[in-house]
């Protein structure tokens, strides 16, 4: 099986990767880029845990290969931070109205409602339901989601975000292959304000 | 002042690093690890003929590929029987591999290793396996016929039946709940790592219990337990599923990493989860009762079917939580109840959220419906007068509960409870609301439904904390976490009782590497069983503090207080110590590691030459370890009411109000609890209207998927309305009960009230569809 060339830019970092035509995109965020914060339930399309923004549109990342997002600009999870690192308005809306308990889903909730106050930034509440009305999650019963819809809402009236980070201009290449590649050769981007597990 | 944390709607201290995609679940870990695929079984019930692999040997990147021939010492002995019981005497656990027969789709048959999972997967399909197929038995209807009978159980207080006969009612009922189960949005998953030259396994696993696991693993590998460690990162849900171990996989996965010398990783996938888990709640009951005109209970007896499936692993948990659960806050006179769990060629059947009391409280709900309904009567006032009262706490039923232990309510005030309810909803208004409704061509009506939840069962759990030389507060408990924010409520327990500023404190669960000893996180007992550990543990610290701080500053331990970290004189603040330099007066040394230590090395330290450094009853550090053991569980209860609009054409049911008054003692964190109801609510308004597993007569299972199977989303979880009711528990130090289940138990007995309500039509058998409605009208 032959592997291809992919670029992508994720989270304004350039990446190439050879990967199979069969690498789901979920697969290649997760494993071969290592941004695990991508998250997959079903691997059918159906839960949203693992939409990510493809050229700003949310997309459900377990059905795309990697190959047919050739040249796309991507932005998981990790990307919808706050430019100096802490948490972006949506992330931090979620904290603030106890959006999420086990978390598993959260990052697809997180990306597809970053695209929706892109298009609505003033929702109802009834649109913000039916803005995450993709979007299963199995803990919360999705009433502090849609409050956290409607505080990320706030947030970003009262501090538009500015400029989106600089990209960095160095490209990483990275090959997928039985071997596989060691953690830090690919941990490429230590993120920002990144948890301490304790 | 240390600000009061116990009881404060705090935000949950493990959100930033969930919401960043800094989690770490189980398939985040475990990058150098080589992958693992099974191949399962497609047939409900045949006998294993042959397995050709030769065709996956020339699969690139294979590793190993192993059958039931293959295993090796106590691996190629059935799982264990998790929870004995008397009454299960025809218990079966399944082999990790088949051996000879396959009693359900997706029992595993060979286990593939490869470098990569597409390359596993690739392998697993090249695997031939011939089956000779046996007849299947599935669905309760199918098993009684079948009669393969697991357990018998009979539980009888009083002459049930003959007090059913002498009352001046009586009514008889069908009721029957369909499977669903638990569906976490993370699957199961096992990542194992044998190091050889230190002769010790480090396992990652997705589980509830972490401790059990381990047990489990070293007896099964024969490792030492001391060379075996059971880590649980971040879990994407549980639910009960994954209380249940080991599982095939999680025996598998580590044995394999042993004789591989390499790193083996398994991650379950969604259609392996439907087939491969666990699910719940499929049972049929015949329900007897004989009431007096006012409708009080006289005598109540239950029988009922049990699909276990096709394992029993987790015993009987399951049926006997329903035969005692389903009593509810009523006094039920005399009370027979029996049941037989029964085997089918299905997917085993072991706890989902709520545990058996879903089915128990939908039975015995829908019995008082049908009383209120035979004589006339208010739903409430029915079940008002069958209340145990306040006053008769402790109330002792006379059976057995699930762990062996009385069943006995601890607290509760379940009239109070209902007063808040029907405030809550507008009981004594909606029949007004619902004439209205109908004048306008609308069918609306209204139902509720009560419970009560045994929670916090033992037998025990322990907690350890340690205040280390730089201040910080460390936290280990065993349980492990599945979302429930115990990084939070164990640190506000912390901070409340050693007087610590919350931002000290780390918590740790579900590592076995911190904590050896516990049992695990299912039946509402974290908060009860750990949290109650943790206070524990924290007060013996804080006793210890104030000890040495007395001593060094020469007053009494009693007139010491502890505030933001310090201890200080009572009435006297300029005479304080910090709790960090009391971590550093704990442990005498004799070499410093920092200029803080060196008052601590042997010629900084004062003190008399009489007593040795370590006196004979102490023990360096600050630190202490305690456990909390309950006599039995407390009993948590609460009470839904639901309004819910029904489509005169499409008979669409829609929930217009839900309703929740909830009683779980004292509060962590409201806020937490809070969510805990929400995500029940909504699991059990897709238990009752949306969720169901749904096999073929030959055990096919239809809807292994998220698309077929219909968890419900935002369009579907109505708003709910909440209000709190806080009777301690006197049976733990911190008078808490536990909430984690509570928001699933009515739902389905809830909506069948609201539905018959708006209908008129009798509702016996939930989850109910649309389409059912529209055939029950016709």
């Amino acid at each position: 099986m032959s592997d291809h060339e992919v670029r992508l830019t994720v989270n304004g970092v350039p990446h190439t990767v050879r990967v199979p035509a069969r690498r789901l995109l979920s697969d290649c965020l997760r494993h071969d880029l290592r941004l695990t914060g991508t998250h997959v339930g079903c691997e059918h399309g159906v839960c949203g845990a693992c939409t990510v923004l493809v050229d700003g549109k949310p997309m459900r990342s377990c059905l795309l290969f990697a190959v047919t997002v050739d040249g796309a600009s991507i932005t998981t999870v990790e990307g919808c931070r706050a430019p100096d690192g802490g948490l972006g308005p949506v992330q931090q809306a979620f904290w603030d109205c106890h959006g999420l308990q086990c978390g598993f889903c959260t990052p697809g909730f997180i990306t597809t409602i970053t695209a929706f106050l892109q298009e609505n930034p003033a929702p109802t509440e009834e649109e913000a339901r039916e803005a995450i009305g993709g979007n299963l999650c199995r803990c919360t019963g999705y009433q502090n989601i849609v409050a956290s819809v409607l505080r990320a809402a706030e947030l970003m009236r009262s501090a538009p975000p500015p400029d989106p980070p600089p990209s960095d201009p160095v490209d990483h290449e990275l090959s997928f292959g039985v071997d596989g590649v060691s953690r830090d050769e690919l941990h490429d981007q230590p993120s920002p304000g990144a948890g301490s597990r304790s | 002042m240390t600000t009061r944390m116990f009881g404060e709607p705090i935000a949950r201290r493990e959100d930033p690093r969930l919401v960043s995609g800094d989690g770490r679940y189980l398939d985040d870990l475990g990058a150098e690890a080589v992958a693992a695929a099974f191949v399962r079984s497609p047939h409900a019930h045949a006998r294993v003929v042959d397995i050709d692999v030769s065709g996956a040997l020339d699969v690139d990147g294979l590793v190993a590929v192993y059958t039931y021939e293959d295993l090796t010492g106590r691996v190629a002995e059935p799982l264990p029987l998790l929870i004995p019981h008397p009454a299960l005497h025809a218990p079966r656990t399944a082999y990790p591999l088949a051996r000879d027969v396959v009693r359900h789709v997706g029992e595993p048959v060979a286990m593939v290793v490869a470098t990569d999972r597409y390359l596993a997967e690739d392998a697993a399909e090249r695997i031939v396996v011939s089956y000779e197929t046996l007849p299947p038995v599935v669905g309760l209807a199918a098993a009684r016929a079948a009669d393969d009978v697991a357990a018998h159980l009979v539980q009888e207080v009083g002459d049930a039946r003959a007090a059913i006969e002498a009352a001046p009612n009586r009514l008889h009922l069908e009721l029957e709940i369909e499977r669903s189960a638990s569906m976490p949005m993370e699957g199961r998953g096992v990542y194992a790592r044998w190091d050889d030259a230190d002769r010790s396994l480090r396992v990652y696993t997705s589980t509830q219990t972490s401790t059990s696991v381990r047990f489990a693993l070293a007896a099964k590998l024969d490792v030492p337990v001391d060379r075996v460690e059971v880590v649980t990162p971040d879990v994407g849900g549980g639910f009960g599923v994954k209380i249940v171990h080991p599982w095939p996989e999680e025996v598998l996965v580590p044995w394999a990493a042993m004789r591989l010398g390499r790193p083996v990783k398994w991650t379950e996938d969604r259609r392996e989860h439907f087939v491969s888990s666990a699910h719940e709640r499929g049972q049929l009951h015949t329900v007897e009762v004989g009431f007096d005109d006012e409708g009080r209970l006289l005598g109540l007896d239950v029988d009922f079917l049990h699909d276990n499936g096709a394992y029993t692993p987790y015993g009987i948990i399951v049926p006997v939580i329903t035969a005692t659960q389903l009593l509810g806050p009523y006094k039920p006179g005399a009370y027979r109840v029996e049941f037989r769990s029964l085997y089918t060629n299905t997917v085993q059947v072991t706890p989902y959220r709520g545990a058996g009391r879903p089915q128990g409280v939908f039975v015995m709900e829908r019995t008082m419906d049908a009383i209120a309904a035979h004589l006339g009567l208010d739903r409430t006032v029915v079940r008002e007068r069958n209340f145990i009262q306040p006053d008769e706490m402790p109330y002792d039923h006379g059976l057995i509960f699930q762990d062996g232990r009385p069943l006995e309510y601890d607290s509760g005030d379940y009239p109070a409870l209902l007063e808040k309810l029907k405030k809550l909803v507008g009981w004594d208004e909606f029949a007004e609301y619902r004439e209205q409704a109908r004048a306008e061509g609308r069918r609306v009506g209204i139902g509720l439904a009560c419970y009560v939840e045994g929670t916090g069962v033992g037998p025990y759990e322990g907690a350890h904390i340690r205040v280390e030389t730089s201040g910080k507060v460390v936290v280990s408990t065993g349980l492990t976490t599945q979302g429930q924010g115990h990084e939070t409520v164990f640190a506000q327990i912390t901070a409340a009782e050693l007087g610590v500023p919350i931002e000290a404190v780390t918590v740790i669960t579900g590592d076995t590497r911190r904590f050896k000893y516990a049992v695990g996180t299912f039946a509402s007992r974290a908060a009860v069983m750990s949290g109650n550990a943790v206070a524990l543990a924290a007060r013996k610290v804080r006793a210890k503090a104030l000890r040495i701080a007395g001593e060094a500053l020469e007053v009494d331990a009693s007139d010491l207080e502890v505030a933001d970290g310090v201890v200080s004189v009572s009435g006297s603040p300029t005479a304080q110590i910090p709790l960090s330099t009391v971590a550093v007066l704990s442990n005498p040394l004799r070499y410093a590691f920092d200029a803080e230590t060196q008052r601590a090395t042997q010629f900084a330290v004062g003190g008399g030459m009489d007593r040795p450094p370590i006196d004979e009853d102490d023990e360096p550090g600050l630190e202490a370890t305690d456990y909390y053991s309950p006599m039995r569980s407390t009993f948590a209860a609460g009470m839904h009411a639901a309004v819910v609009e029904t489509d005169p054409e499409t008979a669409d049911i829609r929930i217009l109000r839900y309703c929740v008054v909830h009683d779980c003692g004292r509060l962590i964190n409201p806020r937490i609890v809070e969510g805990q109801i929400h995500g029940g609510v909504a699991q059990g308004v897709g238990g009752a209207l949306y969720e169901r597993i749904v096999y073929d007569e030959n055990g096919q299972l239809l809807n292994a998927s998220y698309m077929d199977f219909l968890m419900p989303y935002a369009s579907e979880v109505p708003k709910i309305e909440t209000d709190h009711l806080e009777t301690p528990s006197p049976l733990n130090p911190l008078g808490i009960k536990g909430a984690g289940e509570a928001g699933v138990i009515p739902g389905a007995a809830v909506l069948a009230s609201a539905i018959e309500d708006a209908e008129g039509i009798v509702i016996r058998k939930m989850p109910i569809s649309p389409s059912e409605l529209w055939s029950l009208r016709s």
